[in-house]
């Protein structure tokens, strides 16, 4: 089930204001961040976000058609190589 | 012969079930279209009169999506979820449900029929 309209998207505030000071500024940073429940902003397009995803963080360029997604959306946290005998052997080494 | 969106209604059966071959109408929206255009729902497609099928496409092509538009549209959302690297879109890409339900069994319609796994030894009846 969607969130309520009434209480309008969640985006996390301190990452909002952040990315809001390097718009006044003109500066583009990579940002890391572990809100990966935030939504994204229009205000985020053009820059890169750093998305934790439980182990390191994943480097997310965020585009037009990113907004309204959630970012941890974009940093998968589970790495599944495919099950194990002779052909995930050969995959595990051509890795 | 009454041809709509360019689809063919069969010709016996109620209008009202005939509308739904048109991919993009289903029973509720046939209904509203009919009420509409005024056309009982009981009546059979072969018994409408010329004047009332037009009626009927021009509801239709005027104000729902219907067939080959729909079917662009529907594809074009599943694409721009797979190019833009979301975990929906991961999930589209691999063939396997997209909407959380569990894949240790069951999700057959998404993954299709069974593949023998290499190597896996059958149980044997005691």
């Amino acid at each position: 089930m969607p969130r309520s309209v009434k209480k309008g998207p969640y985006v996390d505030e301190r990452l909002l204001l952040r990315v809001e000071t390097m718009n006044s500024r003109g500066e583009k940073k990579v940002l890391k961040t572990w809100a990966r429940a935030s939504t994204i902003s229009p205000e985020f397009v053009g820059h890169t976000v750093a998305v934790h995803n439980g182990n390191k963080f994943i480097p997310v360029y965020i585009t037009e058609n990113m907004v309204g997604h959630k970012l941890g959306e974009f940093a998968p946290t589970r790495l599944f190589r495919g099950h194990s005998g002779k052909l995930a052997d050969k995959r595990a080494k051509a890795i | 012969m009454a041809r709509i969106a360019g689809v063919d209604l069969p010709r016996g059966k109620r209008i009202e079930i005939a509308l739904t071959y048109i991919y993009g109408i289903g029973r509720s929206r046939a209904q509203e279209i009919l009420g509409v255009c005024g056309v009982d729902p009981d009546r059979r497609t072969q018994d409408l009169s010329d004047d009332d099928v037009n009626r009927l496409r021009r509801t239709i092509e005027g104000n729902y999506k219907v067939e080959g538009a729909l079917r662009t549209e529907t594809s074009m959302n599943i694409k721009r979820l797979m190019d833009i690297g979301c975990y929906r879109g991961l999930r589209h890409r691999r063939g396997l449900p997209v909407r959380g339900q569990r894949t240790h069994t069951n999700a057959r319609t998404k993954k299709g029929p069974r593949r023998a796994i290499a190597g896996k030894k059958k149980a044997t009846k005691k």
